[in-house]
């Protein structure tokens, strides 16, 4: 059986757009921009501030740091566990698309991963803006039907002892994972240890190694 | 509203997209789609109304349309929903109607207060829920002509509810300017087995948060 081809566009692989697409749509849009700019819908210093927010300030590095002090420190572990929004401005983040935070803990026994199957609904002050394959159709639908097969993909693979909790954002709850931590990192400072955690991780897809 | 935006389930949309090092944009007009959304959400909204916007697409174009694309096209079915924007305007990039604002644009410090303060949507309306940690609940299958977050894959099941979030703002209400009906928001778990037949037996379960209206008692 063919489950996939390759010889149609797939318009979700964004960084293989062919430049007449691109084209045509930085065309469409700069006339979106300057409409919307003449009607008085949007100013240019607060888009401009906008794009600044979400490609430079926000990303999983935020999250990275909540993640590290969870690991050193278990009574902050506890209030994130208990109350993650809370626990989370402790570090100073907080926002948009993160007004109401769960977190939830990675284990031997049970592998949590985070989806939105209707849209993109994602952590933003912890995690930035989503990454592609987050967004895309295969993601969305997929997840919560065959985790197993789709965290294969990602390199993950779980004993069959192991539960797996898919949390569906269909609300305006959004969802942290706080990954298991690798053995042997017990020396590493907080710090460091907030180099090692990846993106994919928070979300649920794969694991923390050791460095 | 039934489509393809629903697509929890499916299984053959081919392998997932993995690209190492990605950039936050793919392209500058994909950064400008993004901050446009966001800043007329102070004239668009509320995101319920955005989102609805992007599932109304129509199926075949949202399947072959990028994420910011899709984006793209929701602030236009929004603009033209409420008057401000039309097509030969957007064809064209030049303003022929002028519709009255109610407020000037968010400039950059109401847009860092924005992404700094949220948008929180519970609220205290002291409604007592109905259901308790533990109870079993049924999804109803309710038609729904506009905007709803009950995904098809639940409706129809039974789940258990394993926490209980507050009275949170209602999206079936708030998308259509039908105001908030705020009431209690639930996580309810469902198992492999009850989503996707009586012959599986992974042990894979399936959270998914759900508002009162659209549960009942088993």
């Amino acid at each position: 059986m063919t489950t996939h081809s390759h010889d149609h566009p797939n318009p979700y692989h964004e960084s293989e757009r062919d430049e007449a697409t691109n084209k045509a749509m930085t065309e469409r849009v700069d006339k979106m921009e300057a409409l919307l700019l003449e009607k008085g819908l949007v100013s240019k210093e607060g888009i401009e501030k906008l794009a600044d927010i979400y490609e430079n300030d926000l990303g999983p590095m935020n999250g990275a740091k909540v993640v590290a002090r969870a690991w050193v420190d278990a009574d902050f572990k506890q209030r994130l566990l208990a109350d993650a929004t809370a626990a989370i401005a402790e570090l100073g983040f907080g926002g948009l698309q993160g007004e109401h935070m769960v977190a939830k803990e990675n284990t031997a026994d049970i592998h949590n991963v985070v989806v939105c199957t209707l849209c993109s609904c994602y952590p933003w002050p912890v995690l930035g803006l989503p990454p592609s394959w987050y967004k895309s159709f295969a993601y969305r639908s997929k997840i919560v039907i065959e985790p197993r097969e789709v965290l294969a993909e990602f390199g993950t693979t779980l004993s069959d002892d192991v539960e797996v909790r898919v949390w569906d954002s269909s609300a305006e709850i959004r969802y942290l994972v706080i990954p298991e931590q690798p053995e042997g990192t017990e020396n590493l400072s907080e710090g460091e240890l907030a180099e090692i955690i990846e993106r994919d991780s928070m979300i649920g897809v794969t694991k923390v190694n050791a460095p | 509203m039934n489509n393809i935006h629903d697509m929890g389930g499916m299984t053959q949309f081919g392998p997932i997209p993995q690209e190492s090092n990605e950039p936050v944009f793919h392209a500058e007009w994909e950064k400008k789609v993004f901050a446009l959304n966001i800043a007329t959400l102070a004239f668009l909204g509320p995101v319920d109304r955005a989102r609805h916007a992007v599932e109304r697409m129509d199926t075949v174009e949202y399947l072959n349309s990028s994420y910011y694309q899709r984006w793209l096209r929701g602030i236009e079915i929004m603009g033209k929903d409420l008057g401000y924007l039309s097509d030969e305007e957007i064809a064209t990039g030049k303003e022929i109607n002028h519709k009255e604002t109610p407020h000037p644009a968010p400039d950059a410090a109401m847009i860092e207060g924005l992404s700094r303060g949220g948008v929180p949507a519970d609220r205290e309306d002291g409604r007592a829920p109905a259901y308790k940690v533990g109870d079993k609940v049924l999804v109803r299958n309710l038609e729904s002509k506009g905007h709803n977050r009950a995904t098809n894959y639940v409706k129809g099941k039974v789940g258990e509810i394993t926490h209980f979030n507050g009275s949170h703002v209602l999206p079936d209400s708030h998308a259509h300017d039908l105001g908030e009906n705020s009431q209690p928001l639930y996580t309810v778990r469902f198992e492999a087995k009850t989503l996707w037949g009586e012959n599986v037996d992974r042990k894979d379960c399936v959270y998914i948060d759900l508002w009162e209206d659209y549960l009942e008692t088993v």
